[in-house]
């Protein structure tokens, strides 16, 4: 049990510009890496006061979405090799995709290769439903989990 | 201060660096402060202060600037890169600060202005490449190659920006102006000798380079080269008119190229409005000549190589530089104008309506409300309207083959507006002129009537068969006389108003709708004239109304449920009611006549006159017409009904549309903009006196038929009613929207009302007043809107459903939480929407409604 804060000197970046979009007024939209990008970007890191963009562990191109089969990959990249707050970040982002995408979506979360010392068991952890299920009747795990995704309603 | 001075500038400098925010702006045909790096509040104060202590203290300031190291250091850096796109980015940065500070320093005065261009534009002109002029005054040579090379890009930009603050200073002080600049002021003499060579340079990157950068700049510089007020930099016509003509050249040859089209444009509007402004007569008659010919010949030319809405853009950009400029341009476009109907009417050379149109719409869109807001020249708003009258009246056979409707309503529009801005007396000669024209058509005489009561009498099948037998060119002087009338002040007379009565009902019943909105117009404007001008009219408005009445008017003596006429009009049995139930088999007068009913409705509606109240009876009898006569109390004669209305669905529908025209505005007609009479606050007391009306005979209407119609109804007296007043009864109205809502569900064609219904639903919902009044029915609400989640016609009504329901989630938890999970089932469907902003919608809501449940501690 760590005491301190795991990165106490994170490296924050800007913000991408945010591109309002233009709609189709005739087609249908399809679901695109940028639209799930723009709900998990302002998910606030566990430690610090600022989100997952501004600290680069997500971008757009770490997405993909195949709209006809219902599944996302997303693979994101701790801010340091022995991160052990990677499955919280991984729960977080689970959750929020849940409550964003229909129930017949299949979500894979992923630490980015070579981004993590137990890159491997991270993986297998957080696409455990059963430890995932087990995860979110903690119930401070689960007031984390609300603190990081709804903080600026707060 | 002047001990800190050197503190001030060090703190002034590091203020600056530090605060620049990127990313940069990119070039686009707005102006741009600089490089277009954003300047946060630190560092617009720094600027501000800079610009205080120099003005204060100049010489002390420029010295420091001048000797500064680090500005030194960029300029020497410049001359590495030559464009733009190789600079990195703290370049960029520090070049746009290097081009502020020197901007600011020296448009504090003459002085600094001065002492800047000494320090530093000679060095400019250098790395551009530019040569010393010799003494005798002309240049080697070696001038053209050296111009034809690529600019460096970092002095261009200084340069300009040295330039434009030159320019600046001049062009905004007067009292500069009064002492007159003299020749041997550095900046001036700098200026005289380099402005030839830099026009050239500055004409050839325009030309030449693919940057926008490049491009932005040269165009800038173009521009301020050519504002030079005359008394600060005599420049020459020659170079001048070489300015306009490489711009016009831009313009026309390389419209493809759209940034540089659009700055070309922009830089001849601002070129062209200066001159205006200061009076530059020689440079106003070359840019007449060089300018604004050229481009009005491009309007009249078959060449087809440039676009022809471009062309419009940019007769229409170049016109609001200059009154003088834009009334020479209007001529051009008439006649353009003018041409292309006269061939439309002879119907030679096949070409499309289309060019015709957008010279119609360019004209009533961007040139006369230009022309009206800058003087209002009576004459030349009157010239269009007369002429267009003018050439009808010459082609006395039209030999179109098809109507082209989209031509019609674009001389119709250009009509009205024209005549709408023209004063009264001139609104007198265009209806005088107008009316002549019509007189001498097939319209008159009158004879129509006595036809028309043959053959209803025998059975009316003729009728049936060609119900529009107006001739085009009929048609045309039709309805560009309507569009005269509609747009006619109420102080002009329209002549023969009796006459004109009976054509425009006439016409109505054949289905013409400008005549019925003319008609409506009439009735709205008529009698209203100030008590000074008493100008006799052959018919006042109780005689108008009576005749149109009469016609219509509803006996309530003989038997109730009949409408049938009493009046007779010069002894032909002529009646609107007899035209409606004669021709059994035909609906289209019907519509006809209800439609026209509703824009005279329409206009008594705005002027408040108490005869609407007979026409939303008229109305209303029809939507209740297989109710005998318990359920309406006008009605006298209860029991006799032998011949009863027998109406058809769709002209029952057409009575319920007629509350949507009497409510919701209008582009076309009746409204400020052509003079109507509107008393204020007319939809609030329209609303107040339907609601107790229509409200019990929903409620208590069996007849599944009447009843939507009455909803119809409902439905479009709600939508176009202000906000505040339907607050106020909420309580009520909602279990009747809501009924509206379900029944309008079902039928592409209702899906505008739906939506503007719901609008109406939300916007109960959002107000704290609604809110109370929704609590009661909240269970019917939520039942409603999850059924509209799924509404597959129209994206906006799914979205806004959705909206509500985030709404409805702020009602007391009590009375909401027993249809959490209803919404929170129907939600979870929508995530899957094919529309992205109806699935952020539904994420929203599902957040919303989850969370007025839950085991988290926070919420």
């Amino acid at each position: 049990m760590t005491l301190g804060l795991i990165n106490a000197n994170p490296v924050v970046h800007a913000k991408k510009e945010r591109v309002a979009r233009t709609e189709d007024p005739h087609g249908d939209d399809a679901v695109d890496p940028l639209e799930i990008y723009d709900f998990v970007r302002d998910i606030r890191d566990p430690e610090h006061p600022y989100s997952l963009e501004q600290l680069s562990v997500l971008s757009e191109e770490s997405i993909t979405v195949d709209e006809k089969l219902g599944r996302i990959l997303i693979t994101f990249t701790p801010t340091i090799q022995h991160c052990s707050m990677a499955t919280v970040i991984g729960l977080c982002l689970r959750v929020k995709l849940q409550h964003c995408f229909p129930p017949h979506y299949k979500v894979d979360i992923k630490v980015s290769p070579g981004s993590h010392a137990n890159e491997e068991s991270v993986n297998k952890q957080l696409n455990d439903k059963e430890r995932v299920a087990a995860a979110l009747e903690n119930p401070n795990l689960r007031q984390l989990v609300d603190e990081c995704l709804y903080s600026n309603e707060l | 201060m002047l001990k800190h001075a050197g503190a001030i500038w060090l703190a002034i400098k590091d203020a600056i660096y530090n605060s620049i925010e990127e990313p940069a702006l990119s070039f686009t045909s707005e102006s741009l402060v600089g490089l277009g790096f954003q300047e946060n509040e630190i560092a617009k104060e720094a600027l501000t202060l800079l610009q205080r202590v120099i003005v204060q203290n100049d010489s002390l300031y420029l010295s420091l600037i001048v000797k500064d190291e680090d500005i030194n250091m960029i300029l020497n850096t410049i001359t590495i890169y030559e464009s733009y796109n190789d600079i990195y980015l703290q370049g960029k940065l520090k070049l746009h600060v290097v081009g502020r500070f020197l901007s600011i320093s020296a448009r504090s005065s003459i002085a600094s202005c001065n002492r800047v261009f000494e320090s530093y534009f000679p060095r400019l002109m250098e790395i551009l490449g530019l040569p010393v002029k010799n003494l005798s005054g002309d240049h080697s040579p070696i001038v053209s190659s050296l111009i034809s090379k690529r600019l460096n890009f970092g002095a261009l930009y200084l340069c300009i920006e040295l330039l434009a603050s030159y320019r600046d200073l001049t062009a905004g002080s007067k009292e500069i102006a009064s002492k007159s600049i003299s020749a041997s002021e550095t900046c001036y003499s700098m200026l005289q000798s380099y402005s030839n060579l830099l026009t050239k340079a500055f004409c050839s990157t325009l030309a030449t380079s693919p940057q926008d950068a490049d491009i932005y700049f040269a165009a800038k510089g173009l521009q301020i080269l050519a504002t030079f007020p005359g008394y600060v930099s005599p420049m020459l016509t020659s170079e001048f008119e070489s300015i306009l003509i490489t711009f016009m050249s831009i313009i026309t040859l390389h419209f493809k190229k759209t940034l540089l089209w659009k700055l070309s444009l922009k830089a001849l509007v601002n070129i062209g409005s200066f001159i205006d402004e200061y009076h530059e007569s020689e440079k106003v008659s070359s840019y007449m000549g060089v300018v604004v010919e050229k481009i009005v010949s491009l309007v009249s030319l078959d060449d087809f190589t440039m676009p022809f809405p471009l062309k419009l853009e940019a007769i229409s950009g170049i016109g609001t530089s200059g009154l003088s400029y834009m009334l020479k341009i209007v001529q051009g476009l008439e006649e353009a104008i003018y041409t292309n109907l006269s061939e439309f009417y002879a119907h030679e050379n096949m070409k499309s309506p289309d060019i015709t149109v957008w010279l119609l719409e360019c004209y009533s869109n961007k040139v006369l409300p230009w022309i009206h807001e800058n003087g209002s020249f009576d004459e030349v708003l009157l010239r269009f309207p007369v002429n267009v009258w003018s050439q009808i009246e010459s082609h006395v056979d039209f030999s179109i083959q098809v109507q082209e409707m989209e031509l019609l309503d674009a001389t119709m529009t250009a009509m009205r507006h024209a005549v709408a801005f023209c004063s009264v007396e001139s609104q007198n000669k265009i209806i005088q002129k107008a009316y002549s024209v019509l007189s001498s058509s097939s319209f008159f005489p009158l004879k129509e009537f006595t036809s028309l009561t043959i053959q209803f009498q025998l059975g009316g099948l003729q009728l049936a068969q060609k119900i529009d037998n107006l001739s085009y060119r009929d048609e045309w002087i039709l309805s560009l006389f309507a569009s005269v009338v509609i747009a006619a002040r109420p102080q002009t007379p329209i002549p023969n108003l009796k006459e004109i009565l009976q054509l425009f009902m006439t016409t109505i019943l054949k289905g013409s709708v400008p005549a019925a909105q003319a008609l409506g117009s009439i009735v709205n404007k008529l009698g209203k004239e100030s008590n000074e001008l008493k100008i006799s009219s052959d018919c006042t408005l109780e005689e108008a109304l009576e005749t149109i009445f009469r016609t219509m008017l509803w006996n309530s003596h003989d038997n109730g449920a009949v409408m049938k006429c009493s009046g007779t009009n010069n002894g032909s049995e002529m009646s609107f009611a007899d035209s409606c139930l004669g021709v059994v088999n035909n609906n289209l007068p019907q519509i006809h006549a209800v439609t026209g009913l509703s824009w005279i409705g329409k206009g008594l509606l705005l002027r408040g006159h108490e005869k609407v109240k007979d026409v939303t009876m008229i109305f209303l009898e029809f939507l209740l017409e297989n109710n005998k006569a318990d359920a309406f109390p006008l009605k006298q004669n209860s029991l006799e009904s032998s011949c009863e209305l027998d109406l058809h669905p769709s002209v029952i529908k057409s009575a319920a549309d007629a509350f949507h025209i009497l409510m919701s505005d209008s582009e076309v007609c009746l409204n400020r903009k052509f003079h109507a009479v509107i008393r204020p606050l007319y939809k609030q007391r329209f609303f107040s006196t339907m609601m107790p009306i229509l409200q019990p005979l929903i409620m208590k209407n069996d007849s599944s038929l009447s009843r939507s119609m009455l909803c119809r109804a409902f439905a479009h007296i709600i939508c176009d009613t202000p906000l505040t007043p339907i607050l106020s009864e909420a309580k009520k109205l909602i279990p009747i929207i809501l009924d509206c809502l379900s029944m309008l569900n079902k039928d592409i064609q209702d899906k505008d009302i739906l939506y503007s219904l719901l609008l109406v639903l939300s916007g109960i919902l959002t107000d704290k007043k609604g809110q109370e009044a929704v609590i009661e029915n909240a269970h019917h609400v939520v039942n409603n809107l999850t059924k509209l989640i799924v509404y597959p016609h129209m994206m906006l009504v799914r979205e806004t459903a959705i909206q509500c329901l985030v709404a409805m989630s702020e009602l007391p938890h009590a009375r909401i939480y027993p249809m959490r999970i209803q919404v929170l089932r129907a939600i979870s469907n929508a995530l899957n929407d094919p529309k992205r902003a109806v699935r952020q919608e539904a994420v929203r809501c599902r957040q919303a409604w989850a969370s007025i449940a839950s085991r988290s501690l926070h919420f």
